[in-house]
């Protein structure tokens, strides 16, 4: 939704000049903030399908360290991954803030639902399009095909991330075909 | 007209394959000899709904091609033609071209002409050549030689002229009541004015006196001149609602002629003029009304506008992909992967209904008594929770025989193949069908397909031989094939029985040894010697026909028949035949599972896998080549796999005095896992990896257990090739 009405907004500017102010109130889209190390992050709330607390998963095999495996969420599998471990940022051990946040990404042929780890929900934000600002490249892990941009809230900043590259099974797929293929010529 | 048909066109493409299905099963019971007239009207009807569907769904292609058909069968329906072989071959080309013309469009790809101008023309030629017998014989076997001459010959005596011309004279008479079924002729004129200029002239004839009017129906009747360069079946396609309430003529003229026409008639009402869009879809639709006719309205609308016809359905098919390509990049998700569906007859859901209704009788019943529950009731309340707990299992089960279809759905389409592969082979063969009432699960019945397809193709091709061996061989010249499916334990089991030559058992190992398979010295039963085809690369056949005998395929079958969950086994008598049985799982959903545990996870093994399950002794373990260890049980001997070791967990025993060695098998193949402990055996829900994650070798699924906790469930055959590439990474170390 939120996303075609900016789609709206870049192709038709004339009429969203002329009932700026109207149309602006209902142009936000609604993202929704967490922690991760102390620092902010959001995604866009239409992709979070539950909260929950953190619950021990069951493990994969061999799985990369930061799939911490499945979990039931009635009757469906859901995996999870840690994206503190994913991106190369400081464990931290669970606590009672500790939550999952189960995410809805769509992909080429179907929806696919995956979990991540977070350390704390914060907040409901409503962003209107032209609030976010584009990321400096970072070179960071967690970098620039992740960071859909950055929003500035009072004293705090955070930093939209895009939920599909945050779930991509690229790596994982790598992971495994890599174990095996090492496996085999050992 | 903003309706997204495309959303219909799932439902279009079932219906259709089901119709072919119901042709091609009707024309293989079609011979000379009994034409029964019903069978003919089926087979009509079918290739009728499927012109309908294709037509409304502008898939012209199809629509003009089922049209040609449907010519064809309604002649032989009104017995102006004979049924005769070759006609009945024609026919099934027909239905096969049909098929793929279908996939074509619900994968969104382009039907050109040439996929099936062939058989267009073999069949216009067939409906031109009214009944000549050996033409048609000619045109059936002979198909692309025949091509050219008979797409000249359609072409050549109007071509020409009509080429120039720009204008059409239609004369439209509707039959009386045509206003009581809410068609109005000024919305088609209107319909047709979009197409370009028309000028309409209403004849009133008939119009009776005032006092004798009924003023429900229609007495006038109109010529209409359109003054645009369309095609004929754009024409039609504004005319289709009333097809069967009116006589149409649509004459192709110059601009002078139909003018000169129209002034002849008498006075012109209304003359309007906006050209816009001139090229509508366009499904084609004939139904020539006056009989005498006939013959001059075909050559007029065949041939005419055939080619410019043809050429404009494939740009309209194209026009019609890009149309939708935005739609598509907006969805993300194209249209034609929508789920696939199956079809569920009204008593399962009605049981199903049932069972609902008697759960929740139940639950209430539970309800209630927990409101003011005291120890009195217990005995009740263990009533009810038996009685909730069978509610459960029935439900299950009804749920589970929805996806279950009868295994005719597979067996249905062997007829047609061996009378093919028959007649190609110049073998007589027979099929016969026993139980193709079992039932089976959606899922298994679409893989055992293939593996099936090649087992019967390879009973004709290699089981059962030519007429004058059988001959010599004192059998009947006619050979038999039998498919045989019933219920046995758990499993459906399939059968392929041929009456042929059997398997020859000399040859067959004679083969193996020159293969390397197995060493002169081995001594094999017959059972080992049988098992032997199924080994890669092997083939008998003293030549290779395009049937079979190049050597893939009885491997892949197997290999589809594990990966299913089941097994194949080989009987022959040398010179009375031979027999194949397949064993497969009745379900893919269900499985009846052994829990193990390995330190603080719990995995689930396939029962059916399970040899045996036992406690062993540090000293009965040996260890080779010091990389793995082999327990030695009676006569086998058993590779040990350390679970803990491949799925990286911490067990509570590494010794193997204090584990449990859990003996499965696969495809011959032994080995045994080292758990912790045996937990209990109960059914497991299969829940796929994949729909949410990616999938992992050695791991076919997880399930949930009593706790709502996730537990994985084992693929032997994937954990045995673990095994293997470790056993072959160790042996790499030892060379």
């Amino acid at each position: 939704m939120s996303e075609l009405l900016e789609i709206e907004n870049d192709s038709l500017p004339i009429e969203i000049e002329y009932n700026e102010d109207q149309v602006h109130e209902n142009l936000g889209a609604e993202y929704l903030g967490f922690d991760l190390q102390g620092e902010t992050y959001c995604v866009d709330i239409l992709s979070v399908k539950e909260i929950r607390g953190w619950t021990e998963p069951t493990a994969l095999p061999n799985s990369p360290k930061y799939v911490k495996g499945i979990i039931n969420i009635r009757g469906d599998i859901v995996p999870i991954l840690d994206i503190r471990d994913r991106y190369g940022m400081k464990h931290k051990d669970y606590n009672k803030t500790t939550v999952i946040m189960i995410l809805n990404v769509q992909e080429e042929k179907k929806s696919r639902v995956m979990g991540i780890v977070v350390d704390a929900v914060n907040d409901v934000l409503n962003i209107k399009p032209e609030e976010i600002k584009e990321a400096p490249k970072s070179g960071h892990k967690l970098n620039d095909e992740n960071i859909e941009g950055l929003y500035n809230n009072k004293d705090k900043v955070y930093v939209i991330l895009s939920v599909t590259s945050l779930l991509d099974l690229a790596d994982i797929k790598k992971h495994y075909s890599k174990q095996f293929s090492t496996e085999f010529s050992e | 007209m903003s309706i997204d048909l495309s959303q219909f066109h799932q439902v279009f493409f079932e219906e259709s394959f089901d119709g072919l299905e119901v042709m091609e099963q009707n024309l293989l019971g079609l011979t000379p000899e009994s034409s029964d007239p019903e069978v003919i009207n089926t087979i009509f009807r079918a290739a009728h709904s499927i012109k309908g569907g294709s037509a409304t769904f502008h898939f012209t292609s199809v629509a003009e091609f089922t049209h040609i058909l449907e010519t064809l069968l309604d002649e032989m329906r009104n017995g102006e033609r004979a049924v005769t072989t070759p006609m009945v071959d024609l026919l099934l080309q027909s239905v096969d071209c049909l098929r793929n013309m279908l996939s074509k469009l619900q994968d969104d790809q382009l039907v050109e002409h040439a996929d099936y101008a062939e058989l267009e023309a073999a069949l216009k030629k067939a409906i031109d050549n009214d009944g000549d017998h050996e033409s048609v014989n000619q045109q059936a076997s002979d198909l692309t030689s025949k091509e050219a001459p008979s797409t000249a010959g359609l072409e050549s005596d109007a071509s020409a002229q009509h080429s120039e011309d720009s204008a059409w004279l239609i004369t439209f008479i509707p039959e009386p009541q045509i206003l009581q079924t809410g068609n109005e002729p000024i919305r088609m004129f209107r319909e047709l004015n979009l197409l370009g200029e028309i000028k309409v002239v209403s004849q009133i004839l008939k119009l009776p006196t005032l006092a004798e009017m009924d003023e429900t129906l229609c007495y006038s009747q109109w010529m209409i001149g359109l003054f645009a360069e369309v095609d004929e079946s754009a024409i039609r396609e504004v005319f289709e609602w009333v097809d069967d309430e009116c006589e149409l003529k649509l004459e192709a003229l110059t601009e002078e002629q139909v003018n000169a026409r129209l002034s002849g008639e008498a006075f012109t009402e209304e003359a309007l003029s906006e050209p816009e869009r001139a090229n509508a879809p366009s499904p084609i639709d004939e139904k020539i009304v006056d009989k005498n006719a006939k013959a001059s309205v075909q050559s007029t609308s065949a041939s005419p506008s055939k080619p410019q016809s043809n050429s404009n359905t494939d740009l309209q098919v194209r026009d019609k992909s890009e149309v939708k390509d935005p739609n598509q990049a907006n969805k993300s998700a194209p249209v034609a992967t929508g789920g696939s569906s199956i079809r569920v007859s009204i008593d399962k859901v009605d049981s199903l209904i049932n069972l609902v209704g008697e759960l929740v009788i139940t639950q209430s019943m539970l309800g209630q008594m927990g409101e003011d529950f005291n120890i009195t009731k217990l005995e009740r309340l263990k009533e009810g929770l038996i009685q909730l707990e069978q509610n459960t299992r029935e439900l299950q089960e009804s749920v589970m025989q929805i996806r279950m279809l009868p295994i005719s759905f597979v067996f249905n389409r062997f007829p047609r193949m061996i009378r093919d592969l028959s007649s190609r082979l110049n073998k007589k063969v027979e099929l016969e069908i026993f139980g193709e009432n079992t039932e089976l699960d959606k899922t298994v019945m679409e893989q055992i397909g293939d593996p099936l397809v090649h087992l019967v193709r390879n009973s004709l091709d290699h089981g059962i031989e030519t007429p004058d061996k059988r001959a010599a061989a004192g059998k009947s010249e006619t050979g038999k094939v039998q498919l045989n499916a019933f219920h046995q334990g758990g499993n459906i089991v399939i059968e392929i029985i041929d009456d042929g030559a059997g398997i020859n058992r000399e040859r067959v190992l004679n083969k193996a040894i020159e293969r390397g398979l197995v060493s002169e010295q081995q001594e094999l039963s017959d059972e080992d010697v049988y098992q032997l085809v199924f080994e890669p690369g092997f083939s008998t056949a003293e030549s290779i026909s395009d049937v079979s005998g190049r050597g893939v395929g009885m491997d892949v079958v197997k290999k589809n028949i594990q990966s299913l969950g089941g097994s194949v086994e080989v009987r022959s008598e040398p010179g009375l035949g031979s027999t194949f049985t397949i064993r497969l799982p009745l379900t893919l959903a269900i499985l009846d599972g052994q829990l193990i545990r390995v330190g603080n996870q719990i995995y689930v093994v396939p029962l059916t896998s399970i040899v045996e399950s036992l406690q062993i002794k540090t000293h009965e373990v040996v260890s080779i080549t010091g990389s793995f260890d082999v327990y030695k049980l009676r006569d086998d001997h058993v590779p040990i796999l350390r679970l803990y070791e491949t799925f990286e967990v911490k067990p509570d025993f590494t010794d193997y005095n204090d584990t449990v060695l859990v003996v499965v098998e696969v495809g011959g193949k032994k080995v045994g896992f080292m758990v912790d402990e045996l937990l209990a055996q109960q059914q497991v829900v299969i829940k796929s990896l994949e729909t949410n994650f990616i999938s992992i070798e050695g791991i076919s699924g997880a399930t949930i257990l009593g706790d709502g906790k996730v537990a994985l469930i084992l693929d032997i055959l994937g954990m045995l090739n673990r095994l293997n590439k470790q056993k072959s990474s160790s042996k790499g170390i030892a060379a």
